[in-house]
């Protein structure tokens, strides 16, 4: 499955939630992408759920936070056109509220 | 709510400010300066232009008093005062000359 | 007019939502009307300072330049807590304006000194 995440995981756990459905794609988008900043706390999360995970975060959301430059190792940037990509790869997919 | 003037139509607000800031040229400026009952001189042109450098570099519309402060340290303290703003638009200088300039309701301004 | 203490507390990232842009709104209307203006940037709130905001992609104002005219409104008070930057990865010179970087603790006893504190 494919879990879109949209809320700063500093702020909201989504992301730990939708992490501990066990495996699949997280795709971070808007203040979600917070989550894969290089230096922050919540970048470990991403990193411990390598293995289990694949990682994407939405490019044009990542530059408006002026953090393109700072994205964690093993996250793909993707914009509008991989997003739509990725939605259509996933059988189902869900956005985290 | 819209303008037409000359084949081209503007989009404004309930209050004549218009929607679109990329609309904005000198002939719409002439016209809504018309319609606020201003008489366009070049020290007006020079207020209005002023205007639109600052809200490119900021984003925002200045408040009156922030306006009179900085036309002040770019144009010099003749024109850095109130008296010499009103004078150019009566209806306030924010407000006025943000209509005809094509910018927002200043901040601040209620 | 008498004049107020306020401060603006802003604890929400940028752009995700609404909450960054009104606050600023209501720091400029404060400001214009000769107030006392102080603004705390708190958790999130800290990245709405990130330098090189780039939001083309995205379709909306980039806080960056509005920052800039804060001087002319005579809001100079801008205090970020540094538990919030490090947790973040992030230290002052990440930041798009000048800063006092302050603990939780000096900000909560600024909040004390207010006569106003607004959350956003």
């Amino acid at each position: 499955m494919l879990h879109i995440i949209n809320k700063s995981p500093y702020d909201r756990p989504a992301l730990d939630s939708a992490l501990a459905t066990g495996e699949g794609a997280i795709l971070l988008i808007e203040d979600g992408v917070y989550a894969a900043a290089k230096g922050g706390k919540e970048e470990a999360k991403i990193k411990a759920a390598m293995g289990k995970f694949k990682f994407y975060a939405l490019s044009q959301d990542l530059e408006a936070r002026g953090i393109a430059d700072r994205v964690a190792d093993g996250v793909t940037a993707v914009d509008y056109a991989g997003f739509v990509d990725l939605v259509a790869e996933y059988k189902t997919n869900q956005s985290w509220l | 709510m819209a303008i037409d003037l000359n084949g081209k139509s503007y989009e404004t607000d309930e209050e004549g400010y218009l929607i679109n800031l990329g609309d904005w040229n000198e002939e719409i400026a002439a016209y809504l300066a018309q319609q606020e009952g201003v008489n366009m001189t070049e020290q007006h042109w020079e207020v209005i232009n002023f205007l639109r450098d600052y809200y490119n570099e900021f984003q925002i519309a200045p408040a009156v008093r922030v306006l009179t402060k900085a036309i002040g340290k770019k144009l010099g303290p003749e024109k850095g005062n109130s008296q010499y703003l009103y004078e150019l638009f009566p209806y306030g200088p924010a407000k006025q000359a943000c209509k005809i300039a094509g910018l927002p309701k200043p901040t601040g301004c209620v | 007019m008498t004049t107020k203490q306020f401060m603006f507390v802003n604890r929400k990232a940028p752009y995700g939502t609404i909450y960054a842009w009104e606050a600023l709104e209501v720091v400029l209307i404060a400001a214009a009307f000769e107030q006392d203006v102080s603004l705390a940037f708190l958790d999130d709130g800290v990245y709405q300072l990130k330098k090189g905001h780039q939001t083309k992609g995205i379709e909306v104002k980039a806080f960056e330049k509005t920052w800039g005219a804060l001087e002319d409104y005579d809001v100079t008070k801008l205090y970020v807590d540094q538990e919030s930057l490090a947790e973040r990865g992030l230290t002052a010179d990440d930041l798009a304006v000048p800063v006092e970087v302050l603990s939780r603790a000096e900000i909560g006893k600024l909040m004390e000194a207010q006569d106003v504190v607004l959350s956003f």
